[in-house]
């Protein structure tokens, strides 16, 4: 990859009129407010906005010894790997199976990408929908079946169904990938182990799996991050992190200590900490990236 | 891929469990559609409520699109003036990614200047730093311009994009030189040349690029959440969460599943009419 020209254009203020609106987006709207939560995040202030003083950090320490705060990082770390577990093995085996077929391989794939384009909130009220204790259809069938289905009272219950909501958003993503790595596979592998007299099965872990590896890790990324900050609408539409805080997972908490408990350092510094984890996060995800384009 | 061996079993096998999966994938669909054929009283009284058609859909998409009075009395929203707020918002949101995500691509490959590695590092950070981190610094900075219930305010916080800049980079850096010295001859000033040259060639990165940030403008429920008081300027997305207020059987369930059908069918189409491109583009911009 070469990551710069030989012949460019010479213009002293161009440049800058070109890369202005962009940048002024960006500082005021992203590196500004980031600012403002570090800044925010070592401040306390009464709840009329009256008064402000430096706290340094103290509001990190209130979080740290907040039960509520670390039962939101347990809610969240057993969401998204739940999350993630499921999305990726049944999105792998769909597209294992999709890459197999000769015959209505579009047609599959076509009907497989489609809750791509469903909003989150979306989904989140379709599934409640599905699930809802008195009137839905999934619960009602579930109940003929001696499970008495209800998320609003049960904790479990309702983790089982943001899971299932956020899982099915994201199928047809995971899916694409998976499908274009196995793609990428070069057929003379598989023909040469068939000859050998490897079965399906065995072709699929000894060559296949380890091929895809790379999508896979890049996926498991991926739908982490997804778990951790694109699902607040479901949150928001299924459960509002309830019952009691059993589903508030750390975006809806953040949301929800700013915005209706009125707390603005705890916010911020909440925010701070989301912060290092998505920079975190992504710092793997490129780690790894740059690693699968040397090789 | 050439079938290695000829299992007549395996293949059935799979054909099998895909058609099981693209059930499974369609059946929160097929509920909602057959739902929003029905009337409340079908789907709460008569819970579960029946998986045949109704006969009320047009009565359905009526009180849904243009709002009206629910069977039990309360007033419903109409969606149509909010479908209209999200299809603006989603356009210009996508294409104000594309539009200045060209030009800051063009500006940092194409020109040198001071501070150009600096500033394309700024724009890549913001990857980042997503709405959901810096949620309440971010709505401060909004209200403080005056741009609460605008759609200014709803759409350009979102429209910076490092994902775009740096597709669009990496697609410069693979034009051929001799391009850029062929314009010289024959006396292109830069903008022309990227009119007349880089914008065609990247028409396909645009239209792949389109798809992705569409869905992401149509889809955006956090930013709009705080970013919106009046009904007047809710997208549809919000609109439907709020439909959802009576509880499990007080709400309008018929309508709240024609609205979601509604919600659904754009950012669908677009998925589904540019299938090549939106493929492309989503496989690209992660790479």
């Amino acid at each position: 990859m070469t990551s710069e020209r030989q012949s460019f254009f010479r213009n002293r203020w161009l440049p800058w009129l070109l890369i202005a609106p962009q940048l002024a987006i960006v500082v005021i709207f992203f590196f500004w407010p980031a600012g403002q939560a570090l800044y925010q995040s070592v401040l306390s202030e009464d709840a009329f906005g009256t008064s402000v003083q430096f706290v340094g950090l103290e509001n990190f320490v209130r979080l740290w010894n907040d039960p509520g705060y670390l039962a939101s990082f347990n809610t969240t770390a057993l969401f998204s790997s739940l999350v993630a577990s499921l999305g990726l093995s049944v999105s792998l085996l769909l597209a294992v199976m999709a890459n197999r077929v000769v015959r209505g391989a579009l047609f599959y794939r076509t009907l497989l990408i489609w809750p791509y384009a469903v909003a989150p909130v979306v989904a989140g009220v379709l599934w409640t929908f599905m699930f809802a204790p008195s009137v839905g259809i999934v619960s009602a069938a579930l109940r003929h079946w001696g499970l008495d289905w209800n998320h609003l009272l049960n904790p479990r219950h309702a983790m089982a169904l943001i899971v299932m909501a956020a899982v099915w958003k994201q199928i047809s993503y995971n899916f694409l990938f998976f499908l274009a790595g196995l793609q990428s596979i070069p057929p003379s592998l598989i023909e040469a182990a068939a000859i050998d007299g490897a079965g399906p099965w065995r072709r699929f872990w000894t060559i296949v799996f380890p091929l895809l590896s790379p999508t896979a890790f890049f996926l498991l990324v991926v739908n982490v991050i997804y778990a951790f900050f694109d699902t607040f609408a479901i949150v928001d539409a299924v459960t509002r992190g309830g019952p009691g805080q059993e589903t508030s997972i750390l975006v809806y908490k953040v949301y929800f200590d700013g915005f209706k408990a009125l707390d603005l350092g705890g916010s911020a510094a909440q925010s701070v900490i989301l912060m290092a984890i998505v920079i975190g996060l992504t710092v793997v995800q490129f780690r790894f990236i740059e690693r699968r384009v040397q090789y | 891929m050439a079938m290695v061996e000829n299992r007549r079993f395996l293949t059935v096998l799979t054909h099998f469990g895909l058609l099981l999966g693209v059930l499974i994938v369609g059946f929160p669909l097929y509920v909602t559609v057959i739902a929003s054929t029905q009337t409340a009283q079908d789907i709460v009284q008569n819970a579960p409520m029946s998986l045949w058609p109704g006969s009320h859909f047009w009565e359905n998409y009526q009180t849904a699109l243009w709002g009206g009075q629910s069977e039990y009395g309360s007033r419903i929203a109409p969606a149509l003036p909010m479908l209209g707020i999200s299809l603006a918002s989603a356009m210009i949101i996508a294409i104000g990614k594309i539009l200045i995500s060209l030009l800051s691509a063009f500006a940092i490959v194409y020109f040198r200047f001071p501070l150009r590695s600096f500033v394309f590092w700024m724009i890549f950070v913001t990857l980042m730093l997503p709405v959901e981190v810096r949620i309440g610094p971010t709505y401060e900075v909004v209200a403080n311009f005056g741009l609460i219930d605008t759609m200014t305010g709803l759409t350009l916080p979102l429209i910076a994009s490092a994902t775009a800049t740096f597709l669009f980079r990496q697609f410069f850096l693979t034009v051929p030189d001799e391009l850029l010295e062929a314009a010289r001859i024959d006396g292109a000033s830069p903008m022309q040349f990227f009119r007349d040259h880089l914008l065609p060639l990247s028409a396909t990165s645009m239209a792949a690029l389109f798809v992705i940030q569409f869905i992401y403008g149509w889809n955006q429920y956090l930013w709009p959440l705080l970013m919106t008081t009046n009904e007047s300027m809710y997208p549809i997305v919000l609109g439907i969460k709020r439909m959802l207020s009576g509880g499990d059987a007080a709400n309008e369930w018929n309508v709240v599943m024609a609205t979601a059908i509604l919600a659904t069918l754009p950012p669908a189409a677009v998925v589904l009419l540019m299938q090549k491109w939106f493929v492309r583009g989503l496989v690209d911009t992660e790479k």
